[in-house]
């Protein structure tokens, strides 16, 4: 095991969702407070890929804004190499951590040159970027020409790759990538992903990779954590997690997404939607939609506990496993 | 076999200033009643293109050029637009990707679906309300009556479909076409949905045209499925048959190309190249730049075209055949 790399603890954020007071002064309207993220905590091993994964609303991408810097933390810390990125020191971290997005139409600025879009993250610190965006283009696999382009004239595929090249750009050790190829058709989905892989082998890269695609996330990652309504609810390796899922809501993720070589599979379909994270309930917040709840969970929270390789937060973890229909 | 639709070498051409685009080509194929035809296939490979020809609302100057679309035997294509629009809705009911737009946000969904009851099926007022209840509560809305006098935006993302299901079922059209239905939302949400489509289409012997672009979702929902590339049908067949063992090249790349869960984390089989433009498709088979199985045929003539019963893969050298040999 290497050195962890990236490091969080009991990241909380809360949204202030309310009406303009003038409203709230008429109406009699109390404040509304959403919890997008509430008291999430892993840590990140150098050269590692960790994936974070949750349906809407699981608060997957907010955590990735945090890791990033893009947003304060309510609570809780976020430490790259030690150093806190929300701290005093942390323009000595900053370029260590890139980010790429879901939307390669909306994350490149159209009147750009890719060049300069591609060396915008040096050329921001006033570094030496002659050369720089031809050098990272050719390595994600676009041409040294490409520079003098502008976006528009690419495809999905091709921008998310300069999206890429651009989060390269400062020598990041560390990258977040939030839903990267879920716009993307599936075979230039095929391209990114490996892509990706090759670049974290090449250069020694540490991925945070947040998506709703568990088949994606079981290609890339080492390490899973599956959020439900701002809470981590597991965390563990790829295999044991899709083997032997611990949770109730990880077994229902498994089971409902489409599998390819399930023709005519007819399992009944989970029920019930995610709660309003204005208003959650009670106890476990996936009390309502579980099989398995009993009163406890509808009384008292079940803490993140280690639990074999992984950690789990379920008062009947082990019997997940017996209700997964095959 | 008496099917519910069936396309006849169905072509749509859009008129440019470099010369005339096909993005959809000489399609052709038969659903019948009860069955999911799934339509697969990436970005621009023609599928929404097809279902808009089928219920005439292509967006000039898109036209259908040749071919035909039949409705329980009867042609449709030349169909005037008033006599279209007594189809759409009625014998054709469609379920679009984003439910939002799909719904009037103006008006509350009770009304809407009453509506489309009155002026598909002539009933009055008071019948209209009560099949709108009956139409919500058939696709799982909870409280429907209650429900009826709220507007799509008190609705989640899936009760928003549900919703639109119902808006297209409450006619009892013999077709429904699906584009993207499960896109937008979560995977929960997404079995939820497609095992209501699965069972609506069992249980009244509505055909149905799944168009998706995610292999797994077909895999489970359709029983036959038709892949598109570049604007033609690459393969059609029975789902277990096309998936499970692909003949075109191009199914093949795409099942390689999706990550499966059972797989491990194997390095993905990539499919070089991306789609081409539809103003510069290649002379041949629109599929050989990036085919693995390219020969000269491939290059020079382009594939064999499927008709709607006969052949599986518009290919010259198809990956079960050689397989076999």
């Amino acid at each position: 095991m290497s050195a962890t790399l990236l490091s969080v603890r009991g990241l909380s954020r809360v949204f202030d969702v309310s009406k303009p007071w003038l409203n709230r002064a008429i109406e009699r309207l109390p404040k509304r407070m959403l919890t997008a993220v509430s008291d999430v905590s892993f840590a990140v091993a150098e050269r590692t890929t960790y994936a974070l994964v949750g349906e809407s609303g699981s608060g997957k991408s907010t955590i990735g804004k945090m890791v990033v810097g893009l947003l304060r933390p309510t609570e809780g810390i976020v430490e790259v190499a030690g150093t806190d990125i929300h701290g005093p020191r942390a323009a000595e971290v900053r370029t260590d951590v890139q980010m790429i997005f879901q939307d390669p139409y909306a994350s490149l600025n159209p009147r750009w040159r890719v060049g300069d879009i591609v060396a915008e993250p040096v050329a921001a610190k006033g570094g030496d970027t002659a050369g720089l965006a031809e050098r990272l283009l050719e390595q994600v696999g676009l041409a040294a020409e490409d520079a003098g382009k502008f976006p528009h004239q690419f495809s999905g595929g091709q921008r998310q790759r300069i999206c890429v090249a651009r989060a390269l750009a400062s020598g990041p050790r560390l990258i977040v990538c939030d839903e990267p190829t879920s716009a993307l058709d599936v075979s230039v989905q095929a391209q990114v992903l490996n892509l990706m892989s090759d670049l974290k082998d090449e250069l020694g890269l540490t991925y945070v990779f947040i998506s709703h695609d568990l088949t994606v996330v079981r290609h890339m990652a080492d390490r899973i954590g599956v959020l439900y309504l701002g809470r981590l609810v597991e965390e563990a390796a790829p295999e044991d997690l899709f083997e032997a899922p611990q949770h109730p809501y990880t077994a229902m993720l498994l089971d409902a997404a489409p599998k390819l070589d399930g023709f005519g599979r007819e399992v009944p379909p989970p029920v019930g939607e995610i709660p309003d994270p204005i208003d959650p309930p009670p106890g476990c917040a996936y009390n309502p939609r579980c099989p398995l709840a009993i009163d406890r969970c509808r009384r008292e929270r079940p803490p993140l506990e280690a639990k074999g390789a992984g950690r789990v937060a379920c008062w009947r973890a082990g019997e997940t496993v017996g209700v997964e229909a095959t | 076999m008496s099917a519910v639709l069936e396309l006849q070498d169905l072509t749509v051409e859009i008129p440019t200033r470099r010369g005339l685009v096909r993005p959809v080509d000489g399609v052709s194929w038969a659903i019948a009643p009860g069955e999911i035809l799934g339509v697969v296939g990436e970005s621009g490979a023609g599928k929404s293109m097809t279902g808009n020809a089928i219920i005439g609302l292509l967006d000039p100057p898109a036209r259908i050029a040749s071919g035909r679309v039949l409705l329980n035997g009867e042609r449709i294509d030349d169909a005037s637009p008033s006599a279209m629009r007594r189809i759409r809705g009625k014998r054709i009911g469609m379920v679009f990707q984003d439910p939002l737009t799909s719904l009037n946000p103006l008006l509350p969904i009770g009304d809407q679906i009453a509506e489309t009851v009155q002026t598909h099926l002539g009933a009055s007022q008071g019948e209209a309300r009560r099949r709108a209840v009956a139409a919500l509560e058939e696709v799982g809305i909870p409280s429907a009556a209650a429900r009826i006098g709220s507007y799509p935006h008190e609705f989640s993302g899936g009760m928003r479909q549900r919703v639109v299901i119902a808006l297209a079922l409450c006619a009892e059209p013999d077709l429904v076409i699906a584009d993207e239905p499960t896109t937008a939302l979560d995977v929960s949400v997404q079995a939820q949905i497609t095992a209501l489509l699965r069972r609506l289409c069992r249980e009244r012997g509505t055909a149905v045209m799944l168009v998706t672009h995610d292999m797994g979702v077909i895999a489970e929902t359709a029983d036959r499925v038709a892949v598109m590339y570049a604007g033609r049908l690459a393969e059609l067949g029975p789902v277990r048959e096309v998936l499970g063992n692909p003949h075109h090249p191009y199914t093949e790349g795409l099942m390689g190309a999706t990550p499966a869960a059972s797989a491990g984390r194997a390095r993905l089989h990539q499919i070089p190249g991306a789609m081409p433009r539809l103003g510069a498709l290649p002379t041949g088979c629109a599929f050989h730049p990036r085919c693995p199985r390219a020969q000269e045929r491939c290059r020079a003539e382009p594939g064999p075209t499927l008709a709607a019963d006969g052949g599986r893969a518009a290919c010259w050298f198809p990956v079960g055949e050689a397989r076999a040999a």
